[in-house]
């Protein structure tokens, strides 16, 4: 274990000393992880002022508070592995890996960490700039507050396991691009990323209660916004808990079936 | 290494670190045909053909020897080298390598090898190599003390002091090779699997890993399996060479008998006006094609043969070269196949 730890904190400097190589990229990249929540701010708090200031139960002030923390959520669950895996495959890179004798998934894990936290500081500031700029209306529960640092905590593994298991389709084939973005289309619509889920058909809504995407980024910010009852609150943190087993589960067998393809068609 | 040493009653056995029997790889690989039509085609059926990579070889390798594994391109080294570090799992025969199946990849087994891919890199590119030697560090879980000693030695006799904290992209490709077999060899693994470590490296870059190479192998007692198209690793290195070619064993053996056929020709180029057929009597026409003629001549007629050709002949330019190795090989393989 405590060897573990050791490969995480190294991990996490060698994560750091790239960060600090290349700061121009991590701006860009921290922009980009807040034009996305923004636009979709700017045009539902239009829509909440032209409809008399409330749309579906949330006021401006609800969005405005909503986006915000869906930003913030979101960078802390956001993966890239998605991206890197068919490179990792097609270039070698995984052979590498594969030779170490820790499992690749735990680099990934600490590098995806060591990342946010170098990262989070600048969007905690853009946070505090955005609630200057749209007023968000916080109705903060303390029960609901303490409840989502498991719940968060649950969404960035949940989330993590998901995309790295998806990432490994990388071994069967080379056009993952397909595949990643019908990924991201359904995260868009069914995790709560374009609007709450109680704006959305009834349909939708019970398709995202079933699939993990929700719990991975609208199901924290909801808890932590104070929109959800106690029930609601343990039903979340248990599909949480079951989807997370049901991915370590995934990933095993996902894994062990990709390397061994890489391991029949050469590395 | 307690799984290269066994007792069987009175005397003890040196069990092989590298144990290869029949050992066979195939791929299966589909083909089509050129153009729309065979494309079309292809997404209903497709054909595919079962390639033999590597086709039934076997050696052992005893620990602490040098041995280089030779052979053309596509000849099956690499492959084999991937199954004998577990990134290829065999279609059939045995392998083990210090006593563990390398494709179960058991941690133990990881922690005692290594694989340098001449072409390939394992070092973070922007970031001072000292950064990855300290991840691979914690990855190998090597004691700090042990870490340290090591490291100094490798610094000294790689002599990469000064390079260790820039970072590697502003590396030429040979400090960045000498700072890869650092970082590969930081864990002092019992067997080290080299393919093609020198590519691309000058002359004097080469000779210093080779030096490098030889002194690892007498201070650790690690075993070399080294692949390279270049002969003078080989020489330096190994008193032993295998060479397979098409996936076949074509020669297990002293390298100096195999030096000996090696070099017992060398191919002689002649540009001159006219291809001219009379210059059988110079050596064996290899080929003869725009004026240029390639003759091969016994080693040792070398000098009289290019003394004659530019006595008797209105030559434009004449080089003299050793063949190359696939060649050679081809050769070996026409003439004696095992």
């Amino acid at each position: 274990m405590n060897g573990l730890v050791d490969v995480y904190v190294q991990q996490f400097k060698t994560t750091l000393a790239l960060q600090v190589q290349y700061r121009a990229a991590l701006v860009i990249w921290v922009i980009g992880h807040v034009l996305e929540p923004l636009i979709y701010l700017v045009i539902w708090s239009v829509v909440s002022t032209s409809t008399g200031g409330s749309v579906g139960g949330f006021t401006t002030g609800g969005f405005a508070a909503y986006f915000i923390l869906l930003m913030l959520v979101n960078h802390v669950t956001y993966t890239w592995i998605m991206y890197e895996y068919e490179y990792r495959v097609r270039h070698g890179a995984l052979s590498f890996a594969l030779l170490r004798p820790v499992h690749p998934i735990h680099s990934d894990i600490a590098d995806n960490v060591s990342s946010k936290l170098i990262t989070m500081p600048g969007m905690l500031l853009t946070a505090v700039g955005l609630a200057l700029l749209f007023k968000p209306t916080f109705h903060l529960v303390p029960w609901a507050v303490v409840a989502t640092l498991p719940a968060l905590m649950l969404a960035f593994l949940l989330r993590f396991l998901v995309e790295w298991t998806l990432a490994l389709a990388a071994f069967w084939t080379t056009r993952v691009s397909a595949i990643n973005q019908m990924y991201f289309v359904a995260v868009l619509f069914l995790s709560g990323q374009v609007a709450p889920l109680s704006l959305l058909p009834h349909t939708i809504q019970v398709a995202a209660t079933i699939l993990p995407f929700y719990w991975t980024i609208g199901f924290p910010v909801e808890l932590l916004l104070g929109r959800l009852t106690p029930t609601q609150a343990w039903t979340g943190l248990v599909a949480q808990a079951v989807w997370l087993t049901l991915s370590l589960v995934l990933v095993r067998i996902v894994w062990r079936a990709g390397v061994r393809v890489y391991s029949a068609v050469g590395a | 290494m307690p799984s290269s040493l066994s007792t069987l009653g009175e005397s003890t056995v040196t069990l092989p670190a590298i144990h290869v029997r029949d050992l066979r790889k195939t791929y299966v690989v589909s083909e089509r045909e050129a153009g729309a039509v065979a494309a079309l085609r292809s997404l209903v059926y497709r054909h595919t053909q079962t390639i033999p990579a590597v086709d039934g070889i076997s050696f052992d390798l005893a620990p602490g020897e040098i041995v280089g594994f030779l052979g053309p391109n596509g000849a099956g080294k690499t492959t084999t080298l991937k199954m004998v570090s577990g990134l290829l799992h065999p279609t059939a025969g045995q392998l083990t390598v210090l006593g563990h199946v390398p494709w179960k990849r058991e941690r133990a087994f990881l922690r005692q090898i290594t694989l340098v891919m001449g072409q390939r890199n394992q070092l973070v590119w922007d970031i001072p190599a000292l950064d990855s030697f300290e991840l691979n560090r914690a990855i190998y879980r090597i004691p700090a003390a042990d870490f340290r000693r090591t490291l100094d030695e490798l610094t000294e006799l790689l002599e990469i002091g000064p390079l260790l904290r820039k970072p590697v992209r502003n590396l030429s490709l040979g400090e960045r090779m000498k700072c890869e077999i650092a970082a590969a060899l930081l864990h002092r693994p019992q067997v080290v699997l080299l393919d093609e470590p020198t590519i691309g490296l000058d002359v004097t870059m080469q000779r210093r890993l080779r030096a490098f190479i030889a002194e690892y192998n007498r201070r650790y007692g690690a075993t070399v399996l080294l692949t390279s198209h270049y002969m003078a690793d080989v020489e330096a290195l190994c008193r032993r060479v295998i060479v397979i070619h098409r996936g076949r064993l074509l020669f297990d053996g002293d390298l100096s008998a195999l030096v000996q056929r090696f070099t017992s020709h060398k191919t002689i180029v002649v540009q001159l006006r006219d291809c001219l057929n009379d210059l059988h009597s110079y050596g064996e026409v290899v080929s003869c094609e725009d004026g240029s003629v390639t003759l091969r001549v016994p080693k040792g007629d070398t000098a009289r043969v290019t003394e004659r050709l530019l006595a008797d002949l209105r030559v434009i330019d004449l080089t003299v070269e050793d063949p190359p190795i696939e060649e050679v090989i081809e050769r070996v393989f026409e003439q004696e196949p095992v």
